[in-house]
């Protein structure tokens, strides 16, 4: 439908929103109800600081959740870079949350030639990894190089990542990688 | 970032180059906004017109990959014009020190630095040291008209800069290049500061390094550094890349930049002394001078107890690297992955099959090994690389276990922006399904590796069994982590005649010891938390007493809290700041106010006291002229590897000398690259957009997001598309000689042919966020096209400039 600038000013500033945007063509109605549900949820919701994980810039954001369930997040006002604002990732961070059907939820296991995946427990993946870990160490683990020099390392695993990944959890994961050996240790900085 | 994004505000000049902040690191802006707001300039140069151009009061466009061109010439325009600060200079850089005799400039040796070998395609820097006197000092000349100076050195080397030759090189309006230059070197005026923004733009090029030491000298010449608004500003791409980057995931180095062992330093004496540099000057704190501190630190917090003096603290159970650590950076592990060195993979919180350059090639490697462990919030293209466009599964016989982890906001732990402010942060919701956070799978996976180990034996099992690992015993608390990056002390120790107990925090690094006596996972971060609590966890949004956005009780930075670094740069010799108004430290009193200084030492005109200002180099000076680096003391014009132009117009010396070749003669038959090749007349480069982040792999998973930017793109001149008959919205096909991707057109006056020497040449760009794997339809990797060849000191991949077609698809 075809509304001048001047209408569609009108339209939009009138009060009574869902009736006016319904002039426009959309029902504004169940989003105003959302609304309405969420401002008396957030009083009684459980709320968190986090920092964005997405650039570098490090917005805080807001994160409200109930009984473990994230139904709002949003801008930290008290944060000195952005003052309550984010970007459109930052405001769309709730889509990262259990709530998105596409999250990862459990381990999955293809086989070698599989056309498929097999949904294995922690225990029995955990189990693997770790066999196969010390498998390929111990075949490839170089005592000494060439020239005879002592260099006891693991050349057949590699590794790359995270930046995604906490402070804690980066620091003992390249622990847990040297302590195998590896060299092969890479992530996004070098690309 | 040597300083950070609040510090924006307090420019007087901001240039972007190399960015795209308002695109990428958008709320950035804000404080770019406010500089503005205070009569502050913005500058751009971009191949194209973007959000940063349409905020900038000039833009200027430039032909990817001739960066250095660009900035040479500015360097030469500031000589030329005297619009550097001397005093600044002579105070603070090395722009006085007497260089080798021998040493010869890029113009005099046709394009290469003296010391060139062209078989080895390295270089012998004996003639780029700095001559000494009989105790070992560096000898000066205050006048800075010796011809072996530093500064006489400089001058030679960018004075065949020329505004023609730039401009003919990059592409450049002349007059608009000078304008530029013109009123960025405003900002060389004493208490005057000129801030550069600076991300993906510079690093991705084979002359990525040297791009940005181009600005840092421009930044040195003019006073920039350690002055609020100032600084040299890498704007980091990932949430977290700076905190892995300094508890170092990477090759090279171990955390805070100590470096991994090498085969040639068996001993942990050797390897500390190889890396320990020393100076004969009393006012140099050569700071890395304590390195021994450090890795014995580090070597306590891996080992614990059972690291001891009589067993070098467990150094032999480090593994030994090759002297050529190059050869496991990532281009070359990808390249060995290809060759089937690799039984074991991962690629944890990573997308290689899309993020890496060349990404076929990635894409195939991953079919080479026998498993891959692959930790993730959502499914990716590497995850799936077996069942992706392609492949056969059934030809394929790769493990792929894929694992689901917390995202950030599931889970406790900090992050380090590119402020370096290490912000906490908490469990806000719980994670879907049997989703666990990363630092409780590593937990588990070193456990179990363990016990196999201790039931099994096997080889050298010894650097597993003595890992200190006290996280917890079920799991991980990650307080107990941070507690160990910042440190302890592990006997009673007595520093400065006050005794610190065992077992209590280190308050800083200038407390750590090389004796054993403390521990540190990473010296960078010892005084983050300490017996006063967690640091980086703190709340206060009170401003320092010089009121220019510091938030010194905001979370925590480092190096100790010190929010703008090379800050003993921001005062006279007297400790008076350069900028009255924009102060960050001054001596009042007997004592430094203010920021954190940069070592409590009074200012330079207490001579017996003293230290100079960059405490992190042996001589205490700023590299003007820089020994350090594989390709140059100085910058130097090259060409891209991938080029449009069949000669360097700056010299004889076409691409970068000292950059590793890939090729499919000594690597693989996916290692192709054409120059001059009428297949591929176009530069071709990449970059982000606001709506999706990196590969894409969170954000195309957020419907909210893909709304916005659902499918791959290629951004074209209305002029080039004229050519080709492409109309905005028309399916087209980009190609490079390693592989191709399906676009939409869109076409716009955003980018405008160059005009290189009286030939035209066109650029295209394309986003690099889209992988095969979701949305439907939405496009592949623009990875697909890019060549894996990097820079010739880190050996990132020079993703922003290569060679291309496009032609409309036909339906």
């Amino acid at each position: 439908m075809k509304v001048s600038r001047r209408t569609f000013l009108k339209i939009s500033g009138a009060t009574a929103a869902g009736v006016a945007a319904g002039s426009l063509g959309f029902d504004l109605s169940p989003i105003k109800a959302h609304a309405a549900t969420l401002r008396k949820d957030l009083k009684a919701a459980k709320e968190s600081t986090t920092i964005c994980c997405y650039c570098a810039v490090g917005c805080g954001a807001l994160v409200h959740s109930m009984n473990g369930k994230v139904i709002n997040i949003e801008g930290d006002p008290d944060h000195p870079i952005n003052e309550g604002t984010l970007c459109s990732k930052g405001a769309a961070l709730i889509q990262l949350s259990a709530n998105n059907p596409k999250r990862l939820q459990k381990p999955m296991y293809r086989a070698p030639y599989a056309t498929q995946w097999r949904e294995v427990s922690w225990d029995w993946t955990l189990d693997e990894i770790a066999k196969r870990i010390k498998k390929s160490r111990d075949a490839s683990f170089v005592t000494k190089n060439a020239k005879g020099q002592v260099v006891n390392r693991t050349d057949g695993i590699a590794s790359v990542g995270s930046a995604a990944l906490d402070n804690e959890e980066c620091y003992i994961y390249q622990k847990f990688l040297r302590s195998l050996g590896l060299v092969y240790v890479e992530h996004q900085a070098r690309i | 970032m040597t300083n950070h994004w609040t510090d924006l505000q307090n420019a007087d000049v901001i240039f972007i180059m190399g960015s795209n902040a308002a695109e990428n690191h958008p709320i950035s802006f804000r404080w770019v906004n406010k500089a503005m707001e205070k009569g502050a300039k913005l500058l751009n140069v971009d191949p194209r017109f973007t959000k940063t151009s349409s905020k900038s009061h000039m833009y200027a466009p430039i032909r990817s990959g001739t960066d250095i061109a660009f900035l040479g010439g500015m360097i030469n325009h500031i000589i030329q014009n005297r619009l550097y600060n001397e005093t600044y200079m002579r105070l603070y850089t090395n722009a006085t020190f007497l260089v080798d005799e021998g040493f010869k400039t890029a113009g005099e040796l046709d394009g290469v630095f003296s010391g060139y070998d062209a078989d080895k395609r390295k270089y012998d820097k004996t003639t780029w040291a700095f001559q000494r006197d009989g105790k070992g000092i560096i000898k000066k000349d205050s006048t800075m008209e010796d011809p072996h100076c530093v500064f006489q050195l400089l001058k030679k080397q960018y004075s065949r800069y020329t505004p023609d030759l730039v401009s003919q090189i990059t592409g450049t309006p002349k007059d608009k290049m000078v304008k530029i230059w013109e009123s960025y070197a405003t900002t060389g005026a004493t208490g005057k500061a000129g801030t550069i923004m600076y991300a993906m733009g510079w690093t991705q090029h084979t002359v990525g390094v040297q791009n940005i030491r181009t600005m840092a000298i421009i930044q040195l010449m003019l006073g920039n550094m350690g002055v609020a608004g100032g600084g040299v500003n890498a704007l980091r791409g990932e949430s977290n890349v700076q905190g892995s980057t300094d508890h170092c995931l990477l090759a090279h180095i171990l955390p805070g930049y100590l470096k991994t062992p090498r085969a040639s330093q068996p001993t942990l004496k050797a390897y500390n002394e190889k890396w320990t540099p020393k100076t004969g000057d009393a006012k140099s704190a050569n700071w890395w001078g304590n390195y021994p501190k450090y890795s014995v630190s580090l070597l306590k917090a891996f080992f614990g107890d059972k690291a001891t003096a009589e067993n070098d603290f467990g150094y032999g159970w480090l593994p030994k690297a090759e002297d050529d650590i190059s050869q496991y950076y990532w281009l070359m592990l990808f390249d060995e992955m290809y060759k089937g060195k690799f039984s074991g993979f991962f690629a944890w919180g990573q997308n290689p099959a899309c993020s890496g350059a060349n990404a076929q090639k990635n894409r195939v490697a991953m079919a080479k090994l026998d498993w891959m462990v692959n930790v993730n919030i959502f499914p990716s293209e590497t995850s799936e690389f077996w069942q992706g466009p392609g492949m056969r599964p059934s030809n394929i016989k790769t493990e792929v276990f894929r694992l689901p982890c917390a995202v950030s906001f599931e889970k406790e732990g900090s992050i380090t922006n590119s402020g370096r402010w290490m912000q906490w942060r908490y469990k806000g919701g719980d994670s879907p399904g049997e989703a666990l956070p990363d630092g409780e799978i590593i937990n588990e996976l070193y456990h179990r590796v363990r016990k196999l180990y201790e039931k099994d034996g096997g080889v050298f099992p010894e650097p597993i069994l003595n890992l200190w690992w006290d996280y917890g015993d079920d799991k991980v608390d990650v307080h107990r982590v941070a507690k160990e990056i910042n440190g302890y002390f592990l006997e009673d120790v007595t520093v400065k005649g006050k005794t610190y107990s065992k077992d209590t925090l280190v308050p800083s690094f200038a407390f750590l010891q090389a004796d054993g006596s403390t521990c540190s996972g990473n010296w960078l971060y010892c005084n983050s938390y300490t017996e006063k609590g967690n640091m980086a966890a703190r709340r206060s949004t009170k401003d320092a007493v010089n009121g220019i956005g510091l938030f010194p009780g905001w979370a925590w930075a480092w190096p100790v809290n010190r929010r703008i670094i090379y800050n003993r740069a921001s005062v006279d010799a007297n400790g008076q700041p350069w900028d009255k108004e924009h102060w960050v430290i001054k001596w009042q009193d007997g004592k430094w106010v203010g920021d954190v200084p940069d070592g409590g030492w009074p200012p330079l005109s207490d001579d017996a006291k003293t230290r100079y200002a960059f405490i992190m180099k042996p001589e205490g000076h700023a590299h003007i002229f820089g020994p350090g680096l594989a390709d140059g003391p100085f910058s130097e014009h090259y060409e891209p590897y991938e080029c449009p132009i069949e000669k360097n117009l700056m010299s004889g010396q076409k691409m970068n000398p000292a950059v590793k070749i890939l090729s499919p003669d000594t690597n693989t038959p996916l290692d192709v690259a054409f120059s001059c090749d009428p297949r591929f007349p176009i530069v071709g480069t990449t970059y982000r957009m606001v709506e999706h982040w990196q590969t894409g792999l969170m954000t195309r998973h957020c419907s909210w997001l893909v709304e916005a930017q659902p499918q791959q793109w290629v951004e074209m001149s209305t002029e080039l598309a004229a050519l080709k008959g492409i109309r905005n919205g028309d399916r087209c096909l980009v190609r490079s000689a390693r592989g191709e991707v399906n676009a939409v057109a869109i076409v716009t006056e955003r980018f405008k042919p160059f005009n290189i020497a009286g030939q035209i040449i066109h650029q295209i760009g394309l986003p690099w966020c889209y992988g095969w794997l979701t949305p439907p339809n939405g496009g592949d990797s623009s990875n697909l096209l890019t060549p894996s060849i990097g820079d010739a000191n880190t050996m990132i991949p020079e993703t922003k400039a290569f060679m291309v077609d496009v032609v409309r698809k036909e339906v």
